[in-house]
């Protein structure tokens, strides 16, 4: 017996050692991005790379000087805000009607929007282009509000009915026979009791939208280009920053990041539509 | 009970901004896209548009790149589909039993999911795939390889390696979220009765992994047939069309040749792409998708 526990021991220590070195080797190109935005940018493309330096933080204090950094900033952040918000405001009332007044038709409907989100972008790319020039709205930011809050709102609907789902209809019900009109059934009684189920669901839209790429880089060119473009004008072979691009890359992806490890359990649910819990 | 079947009134207002926002969304431009498919429509030559039949789709299925380009979407969504699901398996079942630190290795293992696209593509190429001064390049001459040139001799598969290393954390997420449901009593029992640890594996954590299996195959297709950003920072497209995906040649037909007539044609052929893979996988899972 006393053999078995120590061979089980072996076992549960080596696994522990390999979970930790995939973690690590998944995880290296993130540290690796954030180390070289502390070195110089001779530092950065030396070789063999520098492993020990005295880092600085020249490179962050250069990208903040360049107040075109904080225009993309505040791209991204009016863009990914503002779609999050319109979509919430769409969704709310769709998955409430889904959840608490279904029909034969709910389920189809709810299908119909995901196969929505199956349609390839480039599929409607010319046509969106063509539309957003006609009316004026080539590179701004209400154009990518709208697209971000289109492109996830077949998420954000079956994110918030997966939670609308779990609510017991007997409090609606009670809340309706008091004489409640919908709208207050919404606001009064189902917004507080859902809190946490919306809040994920702005999470990952807010996620889905500060990262998403194609419909920025074709959609906008510098006034209302978000950081993921700024980001990818570094893709120029005469740019050669990279400890500059190392710096821009951690700022741009550090808030989301942080809000990403806070909601990780919430996500899986909002990303598979409660089919995996 | 009877409310179960009518929509009701409330039901009907409340779904319909939604709906009608989303329809607009889909059948405006899918109508515009057939539209221009038809014509000859260059906006370099805007007084030049004419009725052309089905031209656009006979330039468009016999211009060269769209064959390899039709190869390299199904490479990229299929390999990487292979990658991470294999990947996700194995290093989700090694991190479901209780260690030290747990949570931190959870934590590193799904963080490049939330890289944004542009940013991870750019490391990659410049930090580590750099045939010069990249990390690959130094740990193969530490042990006496000659460094590869990633994004010229393996394009494909450099493009391959980082959005799988992007959608890997995701296939994580999902089966360590869905390993945490799994009966442990049978998982005892059956090693109580000397099942080996392989077995195990076959005949509980398999089958049991079964649907959200599905279900990364069926999210992640979604966003792989999509993959532009990582081309377009990266590679171009290029060498030639080695990484030219069919977003990708559209894009070019669309928005570098302005040739809106071959790239309406295009869309619609991913459209119907895409919607093959859709209906398929809607058949496969949609069922358990919305029983739950």
């Amino acid at each position: 017996m006393p053999d078995l526990k120590k061979r089980r021991r072996v076992t549960e220590t080596i696994r522990a050692i390999c979970a930790w070195l995939v973690a690590l080797i998944v995880f290296f190109p993130i540290f690796w991005m954030v180390l070289t935005s502390f070195k110089t940018e001779l530092g950065a493309f030396s070789m063999p790379p520098e492993f020990l330096f005295t880092p600085t933080l020249e490179n962050y204090r250069e990208i903040l000087e360049r107040n075109n950094y904080l225009h993309f900033a505040w791209n991204s952040l009016v863009t990914s805000g503002g779609a999050t918000l319109l979509g919430m405001l769409v969704a709310v009332p769709a998955a409430y009607s889904f959840a608490f007044h279904p029909s034969q038709r709910t389920q189809g409907t709810l299908m119909w929007m995901l196969s929505t989100k199956m349609l390839p972008g480039v599929g409607v790319l010319v046509p969106i282009y063509l539309l957003a020039r006609a009316s004026g709205l080539l590179d701004s930011r209400i154009l990518l509000v709208i697209v971000f809050a289109l492109v996830n709102l077949p998420i954000m609907v079956w994110m918030i009915y997966t939670y609308f789902r779990d609510i017991p209809r007997d409090i609606l019900e009670a809340a309706r026979m008091d004489g409640a009109t919908t709208a207050q059934e919404i606001y009064r009684v189902l917004l507080p009791v859902s809190r946490g189920g919306l809040a994920s669901t702005a999470l990952l839209a807010l996620i889905l939208n500060w990262n998403e790429a194609f419909w920025s880089l074709n959609l906008t060119t510098t006034k209302a280009a978000p950081l993921s473009a700024l980001v990818a004008s570094f893709a120029s072979p005469e740019g050669l920053f990279w400890a500059k691009l190392s710096a821009i890359s951690t700022l741009a992806c550090a808030p989301i990041l942080i809000l990403g490890w806070g909601s990780q359990k919430q996500l899986v649910r909002g990303l598979t539509f409660g089919a995996v819990k | 009970m009877s409310e179960a079947r009518h929509p009701s009134r409330a039901g009907r207002l409340t779904a319909s901004p939604a709906i009608i926002m989303l329809f607009a969304w889909m059948i405006v431009p899918l109508v515009m896209t057939l539209y221009f498919s038809t014509q000859y429509y260059n906006l370099l030559y805007p007084g030049k548009t004419k009725f052309v039949g089905l031209e656009n789709f006979t330039y468009f299925f016999t211009y060269p790149s769209f064959l390899t380009s039709l190869v390299n979407t199904l490479l990229l969504v299929g390999s990487v589909l292979v990658i991470t699901v294999v990947l996700g398996v194995l290093i989700s079942v090694l991190v479901d039993a209780r260690f030290p630190g747990q949570g931190i290795v959870r934590m590193l293992l799904i963080s490049p999911f939330f890289i944004m696209p542009t940013v991870s593509a750019l490391v990659w190429k410049n930090l580590l795939m750099n045939p010069v001064s990249g990390l690959f390049a130094w740990l193969f001459q530490l042990v006496g390889l000659t460094p590869i040139n990633w994004f010229s001799d393996w394009p494909l598969l450099s493009i391959i390696l980082i959005v799988a290393w992007e959608w890997l954390p995701f296939a994580i997420l999902i089966f360590v979220t869905s390993l945490q449901s799994m009966d442990q009593e049978q998982k005892e029992a059956a090693q109580m009765d000397g099942a080996t640890p392989v077995a195990v594996f076959r005949h509980l954590t398999l089958p049991h992994l079964a649907r959200p299996i599905a279900v990364v195959v069926m999210v992640e297709s979604i966003f792989l047939l999509n993959i532009f950003a990582e081309i377009f920072t990266t590679t171009g497209g290029g060498p030639g069309d080695a990484t030219t995906n069919l977003p990708f040649l559209i894009f070019t037909q669309a928005l570098l040749e302005f040739d809106v007539g071959a790239a309406s044609a295009g869309g619609l052929v991913a459209v119907v792409l895409a919607n093959l893979v859709a209906v398929f996988l809607i058949r496969l899972i949609g069922k358990s998708l919305t029983e739950a």
